[in-house]
């Protein structure tokens, strides 16, 4: 077995928490039950590591393998990488032409193998229809960095792709050339939405996010709950603002809906438009030029944040139209300029 | 426009009401229920609005004491407004400023003295209390009790601007720079 393969093989067997190891090693399928069965999970990592090693050198494990078990463990930690997004389109004559996953892959690697002389891809189909594809970049001359792969899922029935942030700016072309390329589609582009949760992400662009479910036990009437009848509410306490509490509950309502919120982590806003000030004279009111501005909102979860503000009293109702257009425009990066 | 009376209702035996103004309902939610833990002999009635003025209704009892409970993080330009509808003679004694949030600074957007100065305008006296914090909350709600009783006239010997003088901080804010 390769010096890389095995070193790569070790770190990896070291990062995956001792929970999950089982689980991750069957989805990899490379080592056998009963291989498995011999070794003794309840050691220490590092010798635990070792032991593993030693099992796939028995079964000689190769460079496909090891980026096999690296595209498994990025599958479960995929929250570890942040994802682009990237829309292709074909042309306005083309026909749609059958897919051919098996011959995509081949034309994929085909593409990059002709430019880049060193590069090891590899793939694993994942459920509708969407493969895993793990890129590790070299030049002419030198090895793949298998350390810093890019990941790209591509659902095959659609013209979306999802790609790790990549620290090789360089290969982005490339990549982009050969995804295009290999689907049979004639342009790509990046949309300006961007996140750790690959899953929000598919909800938002495939729209899937505002599906609501009926279930046994239909939850009760706006009316009721935004009043928050409770048995256990202290009839001493009176709200004064009923109405306009129910006032912002049905317009927060109205702007995200009933369903839980797509996870984004920030929304960022640049500015370039003009200062404009109400109090008549000021440095940097009458210039021509635009006032450079860039807003950014973080939060572990910005949709449901931004959803709680008015309810919460922070912010008034109804919500600023570019704060509540991100899940149905698909974007958290907007560019503002002056109309 | 609609204003706030003190004297324009008849008062209900025994009974003490008190207003609490802020835009953070989950805030004045938990004050309210930290006020009526408090053992007190009149029956207590706590009103939670966002601002003033109050929709008109003809149930509400005679109001003892107004609470406006405002945050360093957020602006008062509310309060500001809901102030324009309180009537003038409910500044002898019977509203009361409180201030929560100071303890966090890289999140004040309001500065100390502004409310100081605000206070100082209206007369009217100004706490300081971190409201998050359970034992401070509940210390605050002791006092703010304790007002609300004075200021229905339970407490004998005592009204609200007698109080109000003991509570007089001896000079105005510093003015800013």
């Amino acid at each position: 077995m390769d010096e890389t393969v095995a070193e790569f093989i070790r770190r990896t067997i070291l990062k995956i928490p001792v929970c999950e190891m089982m689980t991750i090693l069957k989805t990899w399928n490379f080592l056998s039950e009963s291989q498995l069965q011999t070794v003794n999970f309840r050691q220490r990592k590092e010798s635990l590591a070792q032991d593993l090693l030693l099992l796939c050198e028995e079964k000689c494990a190769t460079v496909q393998d090891m980026a096999l078990l690296d595209i498994v463990y990025t599958q479960v930690h995929r929250h570890q990488k942040l994802w682009n997004v990237f829309q292709m389109s074909k042309g306005p004559d083309e026909d749609v032409d059958l897919f051919d996953m098996e011959q995509f892959k081949i034309s994929f690697k085909k593409i990059l193998q002709r430019a880049l002389k060193n590069v090891t891809v590899s793939f694993r189909d994942a459920e509708k229809n969407a493969v895993w594809i793990r890129v590790a970049w070299g030049t002419q001359y030198s090895k793949p960095n298998q350390y810093k792969p890019t990941f790209v899922v591509y659902y095959s029935q659609t013209p979306y792709a999802f790609t790790s942030s990549s620290y090789l700016k360089s290969t982005l072309p490339l990549l982009k050339q050969a995804l295009t390329i290999a689907s049979q589609h004639h342009q790509i582009v990046q949309m300006d939405l961007r996140s750790r949760h690959l899953d929000s992400l598919q909800a938002i662009v495939f729209k899937e996010y505002n599906q609501i479910f009926e279930n046994h036990n239909p939850t009760p009437p706006l009316q009721e709950r935004s009043l928050g009848l409770d048995k256990n509410m202290d009839l001493r306490i009176i709200h004064e603002n009923t109405l306009e509490k129910e006032r912002i509950q049905r317009v927060t309502q109205e702007a995200f809906g009933d369903y839980p919120q797509p996870q984004l982590e920030f929304a960022q806003y640049k500015l370039e438009t003009k200062f404009k000030s109400d109090l008549g004279r000021s440095i940097l009111a009458n210039r021509d030029e635009p006032f450079r501005c860039l807003i950014k909102f973080s939060s572990p979860h910005l949709l449901e944040a931004l959803k709680s503000l008015a309810p919460a009293g922070i912010a008034d109702a109804p919500l600023s139209p570019l704060l509540t257009c991100i899940p149905s425009k698909g974007m958290n990066y907007f560019k503002i300029r002056d109309k | 426009m609609s204003v706030l009376r003190p004297m324009d209702k008849l008062p209900d035996l025994n009974k003490a009401t008190v207003l609490l103004v802020s835009t953070e309902d989950a805030l004045l939610q938990q004050l309210a229920d930290s006020m009526l833990k408090e053992d007190c002999a009149s029956e207590l009635r706590v009103h939670l609005t966002k601002s003033l003025p109050l929709p008109s209704s003809v149930a509400r009892p005679r109001i003892d004491l107004i609470v406006f409970v405002i945050t360093l993080h957020s602006s008062f330009q509310n309060v500001e407004e809901s102030l324009h509808h309180v009537d003038s003679n409910f500044f002898l004694g019977k509203v009361c400023f409180l201030v929560t949030g100071a303890g966090r600074d890289s999140h004040c957007s309001v500065h100390r003295n502004t409310v100081a100065k605000l206070a100082h305008t209206y007369r009217s006296p100004l706490l300081f209390c971190d409201l998050e914090v359970e034992s401070f909350r509940a210390t605050v709600a002791q006092r703010l009790v304790r007002m609300l009783q004075i200021c229905a006239g339970h407490v004998p010997g005592v009204s609200g601007l007698n109080l109000l003088s003991l509570m007089r901080s001896p000079s105005p804010p510093p003015e800013e720079l």
